[in-house]
């Protein structure tokens, strides 16, 4: 998931979301697709979304900036969530999360320096009885111990 | 050669798709012919990826599997588990709401009505909106999402409202640690939940449903979309539900990684979209719910378990379980725990028998030093609390909470003041704002158990005065019920707020 393509102009985030708008409460499904789309929820979109939807531009900023999943810039070219929950804080989780941020050189929130891997906090994957957990992109992985999480930030390239 | 490999995401998070592939590639090279079917999982996940063979004899269980014993497996070289009906963890189990899952194959519309899916909608849609509630009143359901609220009430109340439009909305938000139950649903056997929300929708005279379901559940969302699409080219849902004349239709909406979403008003305020902020009360969702009409709105369990009691009776699902808590309870075993997974039964188990018996204590093979049940906002209950049944009341009354029934188990080595402390900063992190008790009270909780760690003994009085605040000032249970954990750990294993303090003397 490279995202390197140039800003998008407001008629391409209009063409994107237009499908969207005969749902009832369509904002997170439009901010979805446009994540989707560019990484991010580019500063364009939120005055395109406020005329579409007839909202004031910093009522959708509001919006944006409330969810830990909309990002004002693109992640890394993946993103691996860890989790830090309770269930996976009794297998060794916030050791595994110390050990690879270490790794990384990085911190929360970061993303390596050759722009390989972000890493974000995620606070439970439903993964809670094979534990700890953590998600590469789309991919859930459990029962992680050091060996496998080095294994599974070579395969992202960081 | 029939060979069932599970599709769960926690079987795939431990292998299971390499599994398949092995087993597809070693079949190929041997010249046997095999069908390999995804299952979801039964719930056993430390045997995950767990492999079935179908035999004349039954289902026979394989586990955890590597790719690398494909080929031992083929041969048939590889150590069974036996009949997997016949392990000791599927017998000892009432399924009922779990009744298909790991059984047949999730989208697979035939084999679910094969296996008495849809027998319940077809007698629901026979009969009045008013037996329809009364039949989930009668069968004591009480909302399996954390609040226990009585699901009969509350499309009571829905039903009685008058709108042009009402509305279902499932809440599949499942933040909490230690809860999986509606992901394996969602994941395993779809159809119940539709046909739970259909039945709903008929009930109160709701047309329009949404399942809120959260982003970090890829695997879920996929299998719910995909169902729901099959239900309306089947029919299923639409203008006219299995041509009984009632209309229902519904849409998956996918949430954006805000634990507060979970709680129902702010999940509304979400789905509307904006701010996942929580909503006073007054207004019930029940009658001003989503964009302001009557709305049901129920956990994925609740829901996906009134297909069985209108196919099997409320009778017989108010005949299960313990004192107010009817029918049966998914109670899923999770962090330090040797048999980590999913299992139903009638409430009324014992917490010890749960932790020892069924989970197998830890993992680990060390002594279990506490058990948070309820997820994040519930109580650590310590072993000596281990008698109390499972049971609403039950555990209200050992200062705890059953929540969604998730139990995390935690060893000796766990640090109850750093578990404290975790429960304050996820507080801090997942507060909506909206009051001042949580959003700032999580903050200087987290500051107040650093003091406490800093060997500051007068802190320890401060932060019982901050809980008893955000217990009486907060608006939701995410500031309310924080005290519970942060409490449970300071009362119940005072020698970890001790010994540094000590220490640092
Ligand atoms: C902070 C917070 C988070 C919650 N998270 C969930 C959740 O993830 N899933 C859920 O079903 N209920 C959750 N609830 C409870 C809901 O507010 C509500 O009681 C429930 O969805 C009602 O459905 P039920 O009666 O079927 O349980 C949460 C409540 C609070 C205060
Ligand atoms: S208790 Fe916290 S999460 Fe709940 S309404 Fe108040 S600020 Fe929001
Ligand atoms: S606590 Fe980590 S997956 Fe649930």
């Amino acid at each position: 998931m490279t995202f390197s393509s140039p800003a998008p102009s407001d008629e391409e985030i209009r063409t994107l979301v237009a499908p969207l708008t005969g749902l009832e409460g369509p904002l997170l499904p439009m901010l979805h697709a446009v994540q989707d789309a560019y990484g991010c929820i580019p500063d364009a979109a939120l005055q395109v979304l406020a005329d579409l939807l007839n909202l004031g531009r910093a009522e959708v900023h509001g919006v944006v900036s409330f969810y830990h999943d909309f990002r004002k810039v693109p992640a890394g070219r993946h993103i691996l969530r860890i989790c830090r929950a309770e269930a996976c804080q009794s297998m060794g989780g916030a050791a595994l999360a110390d050990a690879t941020l270490d790794r990384l050189g990085i911190g929360w929130h970061d993303t390596t320096a050759n722009g390989a891997v972000t890493v974000e906090p995620v606070y439970c994957l439903g993964m809670c009885a094979c534990a700890p957990a953590a998600m590469l992109d789309d991919r859930v992985v459990a029962r992680l111990d050091d060996a496998r999480m080095n294994r599974l930030l070579d395969e992202a390239g960081a | 050669m029939k060979i069932w490999v599970p599709m769960d995401s926690a079987a795939r998070a431990v292998g299971a798709d390499e599994v398949a592939t092995a087993i597809a590639r070693e079949a190929a090279s041997r010249g046997i012919d095999v069908q390999i079917a995804r299952n979801g999982t039964r719930g056993m996940i430390w045997l995950e990826p767990l492999v079935e063979v179908e035999t004349d004899e039954g289902r026979v269980g394989f586990g955890p599997v590597a790719p690398e014993d494909a080929g031992a497996l083929l041969d048939g070289t590889l150590d069974s588990l036996g009949l997997v009906e016949d392990l000791d963890w599927m017998r000892r189990q009432t399924r009922l709401t779990f009744a298909r899952c790991g059984v047949t194959e999730p989208l697979d519309l035939d084999g679910y009505a094969a296996r008495g899916g849809l027998a319940g909608l077809r007698r629901a849609a026979a009969m009045t909106p008013d037996a329809i509630v009364q039949q989930v009143t009668d069968s004591g359901l009480r909302g399996r999402g954390g609040a226990g609220f009585p699901t009969g009430i509350k499309w009571k109340t829905v039903m009685q409202a008058r709108a042009a439009q009402k509305y279902i909305v499932c809440n599949a938000d499942e933040g909490d640690s230690g809860t999986f139950a509606d992901r394996m649903l969602m994941e395993g056997d779809p159809f119940t939940l539709i046909e739970g929300m259909i039945i709903a929708g008929i009930g109160v005279g709701a047309t329009r449903g949404y399942v809120y379901l959260r982003s970090e559940y890829p695997d879920a969302i996929r299998v719910m979309n995909a169902a729901v699409q099959i239900a309306r080219e089947r029919g299923l849902l639409g203008p006219s539900v299995l041509d009984t004349g009632h209309q229902f239709d519904m849409e998956i909406r996918k949430g954006a990684g805000a634990y507060v979403c979970g709680e129902e008003t702010s999940l509304l305020n979400s789905l509307e979209g904006k701010r996942g902020v929580v909503r006073a009360k007054p207004p019930l969702p029940a009658l001003s719910g989503f964009l302001g009409q009557p709305t049901v709105v129920n956990n994925v369990i609740s829901l996906a378990s009134v297909p069985v009691i209108f196919e099997r009776g409320a009778d017989l699902y108010a005949g299960l379980g313990h004192n107010r808590s009817r029918g049966t309870v998914t109670l899923q075993i999770a962090g330090n725990a040797r048999r980590g997974g999913l299992f139903e039964a009638g409430f009324g188990l014992s917490l010890g028998e749960v932790v020892n018996d069924i989970a197998g204590g830890t993992a680990s093979g060390r002594p279990v030093k506490a058990v948070q049940v309820g997820g994040p906002l519930g109580a650590y209950m310590r072993p000596d609390q281990f008698d109390t049944p499972m049971g609403y009341e039950e555990f209200d009354e050992q200062g705890g909470l059953i929540g969604h029934a998730g139990l995390v188990l935690f060893d000796d080595t766990a640090d109850m003041m750093q578990m404290a402390r975790f429960a304050m900063e996820f507080c801090a992190v997942e507060s909506c704002g909206k009051c001042t008790p949580c959003r700032i009270g999580a903050v200087r909780g987290v500051e107040t158990i650093d003091r406490i760690a800093a060997g500051d003994a007068r802190a320890v009085a401060l932060l019982t005065d901050l809980c008893d605040t955000m217990r009486d000032g907060s608006l939701c249970a995410l500031g309310g019920f924080t005290p519970y954990p942060v409490m449970s750990a300071l009362r119940g294993f005072p020698d970890d707020f001790a010994t540094r303090k000590e220490a640092a003397e």
